[in-house]
């Protein structure tokens, strides 16, 4: 037998998920499966129990309200990359959910599972980060909700204490007339990131940036807002030769040093994707005006 | 002594119930206890797609779901691909005709996800091909002529109208 002995739950609401997580010691929730049971396989992680969250109802939804969709933990990856409303009003997160792992794992892999995974090059992760999402959490005295940016306590830390659970994300929506774009950089298809870029941009009619989001994922322990970048951008007009010189002082953050790449890599190719994924969010907002403009 | 659970499944169309320890996987539960050893164990941990199964129509990863929590579901193995005993599905036929396979380890991963991916797109470019079985590793490396197989598959069955079964 390949995992450790466990006991084994399988709640049926939140609230029998959280007085589980409250009464036993050394539990583990198992979301989609696609980060805990490798680890489990390979006995990383020897839980006395496995909380299994696929039973329980109600943390499976895709829904759009006041500007901002709201989904579910336990939400499948091929459920976002399938919803026409994700596409629609959330087209960064299309593009980044084709690049998590392959179909087979997007079938059963969860947001809330990759978000409390929280490897730093997941591309949900960087998503997150990136559209300023709130994930609420749910506990003993009821759910509270946080900024995804305090999410992240330390490398691969999620903020919920020993029983809680993530319960959803709210994604604030961009306005229709957004640009937005997700590169990545990876050794072989599916894998995670080496560092990705995720880049949203909105512009007024004469081409000036108006609002702008960068983010870098796989690039420091969690993912990181090029703020110094953002603020650079506003009043701009976007253009290979500014790109170059506002995204080069991302050669200056500190990043992972590993096996998969020294950090002088990612930081290189921090400079190189940051400005790929501008210049792609840019010309997706030329795109649909063009294309508003060719249907009058 | 491991912790364990009744379970009742169809697997290939039938009706199966067994007693698991919680802890067994469901390709282990697949393989071992209902000796249905067609769905292969490569790495264990989610890599190579060997082990892919359609767990209600959808592929995944058996070494990564825990025979429990099949309780109440529908599976369909490399062994339930196939009509009956004596025909080959089409996209095996394909495989057969177009050297679709070499040592055979990676073919009932590469066919059950294949089987999907028909399903979902019967029309597929060579592109949604290779993106479709990127999950899936060949260390015999024969890409070249599964490929072949899955668009020459897709083909006779848009010609037979005839669903691939999932």
């Amino acid at each position: 037998m390949k995992p450790p002995a466990f006991s084994y739950h399988d709640p049926r609401s939140v609230a029998d998920a959280v007085a589980l997580l409250a009464s036993l010691d050394n539990a583990k929730l198992l979301a989609g499966g696609q980060s805990l049971m490798p680890m489990l396989n390979m006995r990383y992680v020897l839980p006395d129990h496995v909380i299994d969250l696929n039973r329980v109802d109600g943390l499976s939804y895709i829904r759009e309200q006041d500007d901002a969709l709201e989904i579910g933990a336990m939400t499948r990856q091929r459920d976002i990359e399938f919803s026409a409303l994700v596409r629609k009003r959330c087209p960064l997160m299309h593009e980044a959910i084709a690049q998590v792992g392959h179909r087979q794992t997007r079938n059963r892999g969860t947001l809330g599972g990759s978000l409390c995974h929280l490897d730093p090059a997941a591309e949900l992760v960087t998503v997150a980060a990136a559209l300023d999402a709130k994930v609420t959490i749910a506990g003993k005295s009821g759910t509270r909700e946080i900024d995804f940016a305090a999410f992240p306590v330390a490398y691969m830390t999620p903020a919920l204490g020993p029983d809680e659970l993530l319960a959803g994300a709210v994604f604030p929506c961009w306005s229709a007339r957004h640009g937005a774009a997700f590169v990545e950089f990876s050794r072989r298809h599916g894998d995670f990131a080496i560092v990705s870029a995720a880049a949203l941009l909105e512009e007024d009619t004469t081409g000036k940036v108006t609002r702008a989001s960068l983010t870098l994922g796989g690039l420091g322990p969690a993912p990181l807002r090029a703020t110094d970048v953002e603020r650079a951008l506003i009043g701009e007009t976007i253009g290979d030769k500014r790109l170059r010189e506002l995204c080069e002082l991302l050669r200056q953050r500190d990043a992972i040093d590993d096996i998969h790449a020294p950090a002088s890599y990612r930081q290189q190719l921090a400079t190189v994707l940051a400005r790929r994924a501008l210049l792609k969010a840019h010309e997706r907002i030329v795109g649909s005006i063009s294309e508003v403009t060719a249907q009058r | 002594m491991s912790e364990e659970r009744a379970i009742s499944l169809t697997v290939n169309g039938k009706r199966r119930e067994a007693t698991v320890p919680v802890r067994l996987t469901l390709a282990d539960f697949l393989r071992q206890k209902l000796r249905l050893t067609g769905t292969h164990l490569g790495c264990e941990h989610g890599v190579c797609g060997a082990c892919t199964i359609l767990f209600d129509g959808h592929s995944a990863r058996s070494c990564l779901m825990l025979a429990v929590q099949a309780d109440g579901h529908d599976i369909l193995t490399v062994e339930g691909i196939a009509p009956d005993g004596k025909t080959l599905h089409p996209l095996q036929q394909a495989f057969h005709e177009l050297h679709g396979l070499q040592c055979g380890f990676c073919t009932p991963g590469i066919l059950t996800t294949l089987i999907e991916l028909l399903r979902d797109n019967p029309n597929p470019t060579e592109d949604d091909i290779r993106v479709g079985i990127s999950g899936n590793l060949c260390r015999c490396t024969g890409y070249h002529n599964i490929v072949a197989a899955a668009l020459d598959a897709a083909q006779r069955l848009r010609e037979s109208h005839e669903e691939p079964r999932a």
